[in-house]
């Protein structure tokens, strides 16, 4: 019989294996589901999870969906390590698309490269204000951070709505609820014109090493490292926690705002109601299977931007349902959470009580 | 305001109450007895889509109802095992549960986004249903409305008045001494977390059957995290979850309401209510935080590992 026995200290091992535990779990899992279904489950598990990457041009489009879900989980990042569990990171990217898109409205006839510089600023500085939003009712009322930031979720989402059936919506747009196209000298510049690829993916990578160095060498890093593992020795140290959430908040919400902003003036060029396959969401995942660490996140990233694809990949060749991106996503974080037990806990194989006597 | 507006609010107000009762009295067993579930929404999803489905493909909507909490309860068995047989973070456990649903049910209900479905009819109740404005406010519903406050009542009597409520309190204020006097509290807790995933599967069939019809992706729209804030917000107490609910039933309507005044609200702008009404729930809890800590469950959030 097979039970779990208490490590006598937690296994550092595990902790690397689980993901990969996981995924493989995923792997099986989505193997039976395609039999299940009628599809040969070597072609579908292919078509789902390598066929995108067969061109450079699909390598491109993984950068395109690497970007947004490295920058919303390195904020995350800071949030969970301080142990306050925003759920807001969709909520912040939305308001960084809203924000972005508006003052990009006002710029429809620029044609200096230099609109940029505020079109990114009033994404960034929206979706911090939003992250803010969440910060203040923490710090200020003591409510919930996880309960709060899904209801700004919602109500980010229900503005964004609005704006595109309202103030936002083009008026030579036959009433569609779509923006203007935004001026050309508004738009990221890309790599190649072959490609979606734009410079945002520079700024993630870029901003994953920021908030790395900053976690890993800085004062308020450690800090946060502090809070979140013991709450009560950093009250005794003296550290301000109502900064720090603050801090940790304000940073996640700028991080993820860009990520939104980026959105509107790169891929899509114009706000439209369907921004984000919930980015936000998935990069919870992400967060969780990186371990919190850079290059795991990294890694994790370039997985989910894969479930996204493997999606529209197999929505097109195999005409199967597009939502199974949700479900191996879901899958996924499930089979993590049951393997990383086996960080603390082992297997062992136990004759029956009876057979012992 | 003329009398029929108000008469269709009220009634309007207990059909959108009818939901979070469902889910926030399933989550208050739950949570009475130490588990906090934060799956609601995925498990409501999952209950809605399949209730959905089964009325699609049967035509059977009691088969539907059926099979809707039984889905919910399989999930809540999912949850189960992980925070209460492994001993998984509860917080953890649950918003992956939610991740899991919503994932799940998007991709089940991908082939029935957009078909309509004429959902389970209203009852007239014989002569009081004929009676001047509570005859149409209270007295023509459909039955789940009517089994919600059934549920209600018995909720509220087995935690009055019974041993089985005493015990599920027990384990949830203390564990330890509940196991001491020969609880099984993994036990407890099980039967509470499947009693809690059997309710929010009724509100999602009550979703997708009665009070829109159809399945489109995410259509519980948060109300699995509202309710969540109800528990909390009705201090564990079964009456005034009933109360919150209708509270939280009225802001949503609200739109109902303005349409008998001058003011022109946009749609999305009015959607936002009920999560405004939240955040403003959890600021003025906060008001009173000694109060809500003293009639939370002692050991919620905590999982129980006996000692061997």
């Amino acid at each position: 019989m097979l039970k779990l026995e208490k490590r006598q200290s937690d296994s550092r091992v595990m902790g690397y294996l689980s993901p990969l535990i996981a995924l493989i779990a995923t792997l099986i899992c989505g193997a039976m589901l395609f039999a299940f279904l009628g599809h040969d489950p070597l072609e579908a598990l292919y078509t789902f999870f390598l066929a995108p990457l067969q061109d450079t041009y699909g390598w491109t489009e993984l950068g395109v969906k690497v970007g947004p879900l490295l920058l919303c989980a390195m904020g995350l990042t800071l949030c969970y390590r301080a142990k306050i569990w925003n759920i807001g990171a969709e909520g912040q990217f939305l308001m960084g698309a809203l924000g972005g898109s508006w003052m990009a409205l006002q710029f429809l006839g620029a044609e200096s490269r230099w609109v940029l510089v505020p079109i990114l600023l009033a994404g960034t500085i929206s979706g911090m204000l939003w992250g803010g939003l969440a910060a203040w009712l923490k710090t200020r009322f003591n409510a919930n951070e996880i309960l709060t930031t899904i209801m700004l979720n919602y109500i980010a989402l229900n503005a964004l709505l609005w704006a595109v059936h309202g103030p936002l919506k083009d008026p030579a747009g036959f009433n569609f609820p779509e923006s203007a196209m935004f001026a050309d000298a508004a738009i990221l510049p890309l790599f190649s014109e072959d490609y979606r690829l734009n410079v945002s993916i520079l700024f993630a990578l870029f901003f994953m090493v920021v908030i790395w160095t900053l976690m890993a060498r800085s004062w308020i890093g450690y800090q946060i490292q502090v809070m979140g593992e013991d709450a009560k020795a950093a009250q005794y140290a003296g550290f301000n926690g109502k900064a720090l959430t603050w801090f940790a908040l304000l940073t996640c919400g700028a991080l993820a705002g860009f990520a939104g902003v980026a959105e509107v003036t790169g891929p899509i060029g114009q706000l439209v109601p369907q921004l984000s396959p919930g980015y936000g969401y998935a990069a919870i995942i992400v967060v969780f299977l990186g371990r919190m660490q850079p290059v795991g996140i990294l890694l994790a990233s370039m997985l989910l931007a894969l479930t996204f694809m493997g999606g529209e990949m197999i929505q097109i060749e195999m005409s199967l349902p597009k939502s199974l991106t949700g479900l191996f996503q879901g899958m996924l974080l499930f089979f993590l959470l049951a393997a990383d037990l086996l960080i603390s806990y082992r297997i062992v194989i136990k004759k029956s009580a009876v057979a012992q006597a | 305001m003329e009398l029929e507006l108000i008469i269709n609010i009220m009634y309007a107000t207990l059909k959108t109450g009818t939901p979070l009762i469902l889910i926030a009295l399933g989550e208050m067993v739950c949570e009475k007895s130490g588990v906090l579930n934060l799956g609601q929404e995925g498990m409501l999803l999952v209950g809605a889509v399949t209730g959905f489905i089964v009325a699609a493909v049967t035509d059977n909507y009691f088969f539907a109802v059926f099979c809707a909490i039984f889905a919910g309860m399989l999930m809540s068995l999912l949850f189960g095992y992980l925070s209460i047989t492994l001993a998984a973070n509860q917080v953890a456990t649950g918003l992956a549960l939610t991740i899991f649903g919503a994932g799940l049910s998007a991709f089940l209900g991908a082939n029935y986004v957009g078909i309509g479905l004429e959902g389970i009819s209203t009852i007239h109740i014989p002569f009081l249903s004929d009676l001047p404005v509570i005859g149409k406010v209270l007295f023509q519903h459909d039955p789940l409305v009517y089994l919600t406050l059934v549920l209600f009542a018995v909720i509220y009597w087995v935690f009055k008045a019974t041993r089985v409520g005493l015990k599920i309190r027990a384990v949830g204020e203390n564990p330890e001494a509940a196991n001491a006097i020969g609880i099984n509290v993994h036990q407890v807790r099980f039967m509470a977390v499947l009693f809690g995933g059997a309710m929010t599967g009724l509100a999602g069939a009550y979703l997708s059957l009665v009070y829109t019809p159809m399945w489109s992706d995410g259509m519980s729209a948060g109300r699995g995290w509202i309710a969540l804030a109800l528990v909390v917000f009705a201090s564990w107490k079964a009456e005034r979850i009933l109360l919150g609910a209708y509270l939280f039933g009225f802001a949503s309507i609200m739109h109902l309401v303005l349409q008998g005044t001058r003011f022109e609200v946009p749609p999305n702008i009015m959607a936002m209510l009920p999560y405004v009404a939240t955040i403003i729930v959890l600021v003025w809890l906060s008001s009173d935080a000694v109060k809500t800590k003293m009639s939370a469950p002692k050991s919620i959030g905590q999982p129980y590992r006996p000692m061997i």
